[in-house]
């Protein structure tokens, strides 16, 4: 019977899903592009309007809202479909949790979190971004921000069941962002200071590819635990 | 291993282990305590105020140790499903964060004096931070879920994904902190330490550790006897 089953299709159909939902009317894709914008216009406010100041803070900025953006929308990953009852379909199928998980985190990125990486340009140039670093902004937020999607599923699904566990997602998720973020702004900070970027952005690579490993796995122990 | 997995089998080796553990806590701290405070030396840069690293290093070395204390329990109850050693996490936590806050508080007191300020962005501080925040997290969702049993697997999950983290969150940390601050920062492990500061450090180290065990310990019977209670309670209320 398995063998009739095409798990890539099933992978596909989770995947195109999420995506819809995330565009569809109050879904996370425009709300989060919203906060991204609003978020980095506010610190000019905070911190003054000197461009050097803006320069100087442009690229921790924006790393730090794309950061708060991705956990604000990872809030509710699994929690709409696991009170619904759909999750327990989901974990029926012949993909198993494990590949759900990473088809709903790939749908994530690729719906909410590819679109702060488009628009962060064009943030950059109100922050008053070094002129040498937006390659680097746009390169250091594709390597690094799966792994925000990838470590923030964990803390999504461990606290699913909790009805109101947004706070309590952060207070998991937001020490294991430090690697991610450390190495993030290096990067552009590097290419802004004339010196090689490389280093940053391969251990940036590295978290990911760690948390490439150990998100969907530990998110699909999460939800089972809370499915049982 | 399993035939701890019994409460009362747990209860009868912690109730042998007790009273030598509170034996050479006592013992321990009074004689690390009299070396630290009287026979050490002043130190030829700091003066006094290196005292203060006798609290400050056993606290840092057990904020470490109790995180893989916690990271071994979960891990045991997530493959064993071991019941007792669910417990062991939710026990050793609350320990380990007050030594991480310890190390902390302690480690401000010695930089005000030092570097002129209560906290510098040095690599090792800023990397116990990040620990005592791993360790909410894993207080937080033991308190936060419901159901005992499904809370302490949640958190045990949250703490062994933290314990692969811990490796990189130092690593990261002490790369971020070269770059941003060259050098400047006074590290207390330059020099390699004369026996007579040495040796009262490994004491209170000593002493540290006992104390844990002995606080461990009684967590431990604490919590065992409350899920006993929860357990006759709700066989009483059914009748």
């Amino acid at each position: 019977m398995s063998g009739g089953v095409n798990t890539s299709a099933i992978f596909r159909a989770i995947f195109m899903r999420d995506v819809r939902l995330a565009w569809s009317q109050g879904g996370t894709g425009t709300m989060a592009l919203s906060f991204f914008l609003i978020a980095v216009t506010l610190f000019p406010f905070g911190v003054g309007p000197e461009p050097q100041t803006l320069a100087r803070i442009a690229a921790g900025v924006i790393w730090v809202v794309a950061l708060l953006a991705c956990l604000l929308s990872l809030d509710r990953l699994y929690q709409a479909d696991y009170e619904d009852g759909s999750l327990d379909d989901l974990a029926l199928s012949p993909l198993g949790l494990t590949g759900v998980a990473a088809a709903k985190i790939l749908a994530h990125w690729v719906a909410t979190i590819l679109p702060l990486v488009a628009l962060s340009p064009i943030l950059g140039m109100l922050m008053n971004l070094d002129a040498g670093a937006y390659g680097m902004l746009v390169l250091s937020l594709l390597v690094g921000t799966p792994a925000l999607s990838l470590i923030g599923s964990v803390g999504a699904a461990l606290t699913v069941s909790v009805r109101r566990g947004g706070v309590l997602m952060s207070l998991l998720v937001l020490p294991l962002y430090v690697p991610t973020l450390i190495f993030g702004v290096g990067a552009i900070d590097a290419a802004a200071g004339m010196t090689d970027p490389l280093p940053h952005l391969a251990f940036l690579g590295a978290v990911t590819l760690v948390a490439l490993v150990i998100g969907p796995i530990a998110s699909a122990a999460a939800l089972k635990l809370s499915l049982e | 291993m399993h035939r701890f997995a019994n409460p009362a089998e747990f209860n009868r080796l912690a109730d042998a282990i007790l009273p030598w553990a509170k034996i050479i806590m006592a013992a321990a701290f009074a004689y690390g305590l009299y070396l630290a405070l009287f026979t050490s030396p002043p130190d030829y840069q700091q003066g006094e105020s290196v005292r203060i690293m006798y609290v400050h290093v056993p606290a840092a070395w057990m904020s470490m140790f109790t995180y893989m204390v916690v990271a071994a329990a979960s891990f045991t109850a997530l493959v064993w499903r071991h019941p007792v050693a669910l417990l062991a996490g939710k026990a050793a936590a609350p320990i380990g964060a007050t030594f991480t806050a310890l190390a902390l508080i302690t480690g401000m007191l010695w930089g005000k004096p030092m570097w002129g300020t209560y906290w510098v962005w040095d690599g090792r501080l800023t990397s116990v931070l990040v620990l005592f925040f791993l360790y909410l997290g894993y207080m937080a969702l033991w308190r936060g879920l419901d159901e005992e049993d499904k809370a302490g697997r949640a958190a045990s999950i949250l703490a062994l994904v933290g314990v692969v983290n811990i490796p990189i969150i130092k690593f990261s940390v002490d790369w971020w902190n070269t770059l941003h601050q060259p050098s400047s920062v006074m590290r207390m492990d330059g020099p390699t330490m004369p026996a007579e500061m040495l040796w009262p450090l490994l004491t209170v180290a000593l002493a540290f550790k006992a104390y844990f065990i002995v606080v461990f310990l009684y967590r431990m019977k604490l919590e065992i006897n409350l899920r006993k209670l929860t357990v006759l309670s709700s066989i009483e209320a059914r009748g």
